[in-house]
Order: structure tokens, then sequence, then C-alpha cells
């Protein structure tokens, strides 16, 4: 049975299940929601995801919805439970806050004819180079975050990393950490993730 | 004694950890972290948790941060013992799975404003920002009514029993329940009921040292 994901590609929460799904080899069948016109608001897709918001999937009768909850189902290779969880964690509540907030004043918020707040982009910056500090330190003494192989940890960082170094403008945060660069060069290059940018082209 | 947990009774996130080994029985050492003094940036807890957060736990060669991630390591690692705060089967797992995420993503940023704004700036001398706090319980309010919805239709947030899912919630009910704020959970009957209940648990009891 073909796992229904419903959410644009183009969206980072989206991209950290279809990543996990590529990375499995779980098909699935993307079902755009068209998050311009609010579609993920309306009381027909509210059902599906209460807060509104995606991606949310259909396995046969069995929905789910929050990315980091999803890629935890599927991935059931899961060794060093502890560690991959705890960086997980660390995704969830110092590194992807900072690089939100970047990417929606910098990308989202012109689009919508609102103004940038640089100032908050500038305070975010200089907070996420002191969380890629420790990323540096911490991948200085293993390859990937939760150890010497990639694990859900890295791949949920993939969508934001990208949305930060490509078009948000701040690759010279990576390309200016060593560990840090090496290992986004590694796991951008994953056959899994390259699937993903090309359903998004 | 295997376990170390190193944090600070008044940190919600050290609660968390409190809360999930008190209901599995799970024996441990409690090492205080002077947060006041900064601690929690010195050399040898930054040993511990890089990012200098409470709390850490250690347990023999493991070291260990982030609340979530330990308690869920706790619930696995000691499934057999005291309370079952974790689902075997994947699905029911999935669902406890999307609760956890749901009490991170969407109820923790706003009820850890209000606690903030509401009961700890008070202590430390500081003003409470009105404005703030409206903004913030009119957050708290939107995702409580979703709450609501699932607790007419589930006796606890992940399914049947209680679990990590909503356990997670305690620490910052905890400081909300004798606020202002407490009118968000007691104006809405099925979220009352599940509050008052698992704030009553002997084991929440226990680790918020009431």
């Amino acid at each position: 049975m073909v796992v229904k994901v419903f959410g644009p590609v183009a969206a980072a929460c989206p991209q950290r299940v279809l990543a996990c799904l590529l990375e499995m080899g779980v098909d699935f069948e993307v079902v755009h929601i068209d998050l311009e016109s609010r579609e993920h608001k309306r009381p027909d897709f509210l059902p599906r995801q209460p807060f509104g918001q995606v991606p949310t999937i259909e396995d046969g009768d069995f929905r789910l919805y929050e990315s980091r909850a999803i890629i935890r189902y599927y991935a059931t290779n899961l060794e060093d439970k502890a560690v991959v969880d705890q960086w997980l964690e660390v995704e969830a509540h110092n590194f992807n806050d900072l690089v939100y907030t970047m990417v929606l004043q910098l990308l989202v918020l012109p689009r919508m004819g609102d103004r940038t707040d640089f100032g908050l982009v500038q305070s975010c910056a200089i907070k996420l180079e002191k969380v890629l500090d420790v990323y540096e330190q911490r991948l200085s003494k293993s390859t990937y975050l939760a150890g010497d192989a990639f694990t859900l940890a890295d791949l949920s960082h993939l969508p934001a990393m990208r949305y930060l170094t490509t078009e948000a403008g701040y690759m010279h945060l990576v390309s200016e950490r060593k560990n840090v660069n090496s290992w986004w060069v590694n796991i951008s290059a994953r056959p899994a993730w390259k699937k993903v940018m090309h359903l998004m082209a | 004694m295997t376990i170390k947990v190193h944090g600070s009774p008044v940190s919600t996130a050290s609660m968390r950890v409190f809360a999930c080994l008190h209901e599995k029985g799970v024996p441990f050492e409690f090492v205080p972290v002077n947060l006041a003094v900064g601690e929690h940036k010195s050399e040898a807890f930054l040993s511990l948790n890089p990012f200098g957060q409470v709390p850490a736990l250690q347990d023999g060669d493991l070291t260990l941060f982030e609340s979530r991630a330990i308690t869920n390591y706790i619930a696995h690692v000691y499934a057999d013992s005291g309370n079952q705060l974790i689902c075997k089967d994947p699905k029911k797992m999935a669902i406890c799975s999307v609760w956890m995420e749901v009490e991170a993503h969407q109820f923790d940023p706003a009820s850890s404003k209000l606690t903030w704004e509401l009961c700890l700036k008070p202590l430390f001398g500081m003003t409470t920002d009105d404005a703030v706090v409206a903004e913030f319980e009119a957050k708290l309010g939107k995702v409580l009514d979703i709450y609501e919805a699932r607790l007419s239709k589930s006796k606890y947030l992940g399914g049947d029993s209680f679990t990590l899912a909503d356990l997670h919630h305690l620490p910052n009910m905890k400081y909300l329940m004798p606020s202002k704020a407490a009118q968000l959970f007691n104006s809405r009957p099925h979220v009352s009921a599940w509050a008052a209940d698992i704030l009553a648990r002997p084991a929440w009891l226990k680790a918020s040292g009431q």
C-alpha cells in the first residue's frame, strides 16, 4: 500500500518525511496542499491535522501527523535510539526555531507583502552560530551527530539546512566550520535527499 | 546507584525527568546544578550538555541531555519496571509520539512563556508583561481547544492509558494551575478532568516535592 503524504514538496516539514521514506524505501504519493490559499486551515483538512499544519500521512487507514513522530514510526532500525533521540531533540529545540524564524523573516514574509525584521534575523543568526559551534565540536568526535552512522538525527536537519544555506543566504555559517561543512556536504549528497530535491524542482 | 540526574528542582525540564523516574520506580541520585550562579554554564557541566541546559543524565557510560530524549530512554530501557509509559504496539506508540510532538511544539512554547511571565518573573523581582500574557493565553487557549476535542474521545492524549505524552505536560501545568492561567484549563471540562487526574498521580507528587 502506498503511503499518502499531504503537504507541498517545497515545505521543510514534508521534506523531512519524504527524505525518511526515500531512505527506507517506502513507496509514497504526495498529495499537494496549497499553503498560500490556506488549504491547511480549511474545515476539510483539519480532521487530518487539527493544528492546521503539514505534513500528515495516511497509510491504509492509519493516520499520523508531526513530522518527527512520522519519521520515528517509519525508521525502524534505530540503533542507539537514545542518542538519536537526543540529537533529534536538539534539532527540534535548539536548531529549528532559529532557522525557521530566519527563513520566515527573509523568505516568507516578503512574499506575503510584509516587512523583514532584520534585527530579529541577525539575533537568530548570532544564536545559531553558538549552536553550530556545539555541532562543530560534536562532529569532530563522530562522523554523524549520533555516532558513526547516518540516522534520523542527521536527516531531520536536511530541509532547514538547505533553506538556510541556499535561499536564506547563510552558507557562510556552515562553510566557516570545517566539520559542520563536511557533514553537510556528506548528508546533502545522499541519493534519497537528491530525490526530494528533484520532486521540488 | 547507576543513574545520576544533574538538574534543578525548579526547572520544568528537570521535573519532567524526575516524574518519569518516579513513575518507573527507578532509583537515581540527584546532583543539584545551581542555576542562580550559572553552574549550568561551567566547563564541568558543559561536558555533560554542551548546550549548557539542565537536565543531564548519566547511566553508567551513557550521558544524555534533552529531557524528552531522557524520558524516552528511561521508558524504553526500564519498560518492565513500575508504570508503563510507552506502547509496545508500533502504531499505538506512533500515536503516542504524535502527542509527544504536540506537547513539544504546540503546548510547551505557549505554556513556558506564561510560566515565565506569571510565575517566574515575580520570583526574580521582575514585572509581568500583561500584553505578552494576553497573547500567549490566547495561543494556549487555541491549543487547548484541540486538546478538549481529543480528550472527549480518548481518556489520555496517547490513548486509553497514561503515557509520556501526558507526563511531559506536568511541569508547566504545575506552575500554571495556581496562576490566573488556570482558567484556560478549568473552563474546558475534558482538559480539566485530565489535568486533575494526572496532577494527582502519586509519582508526580513525589517528583514535584509535594
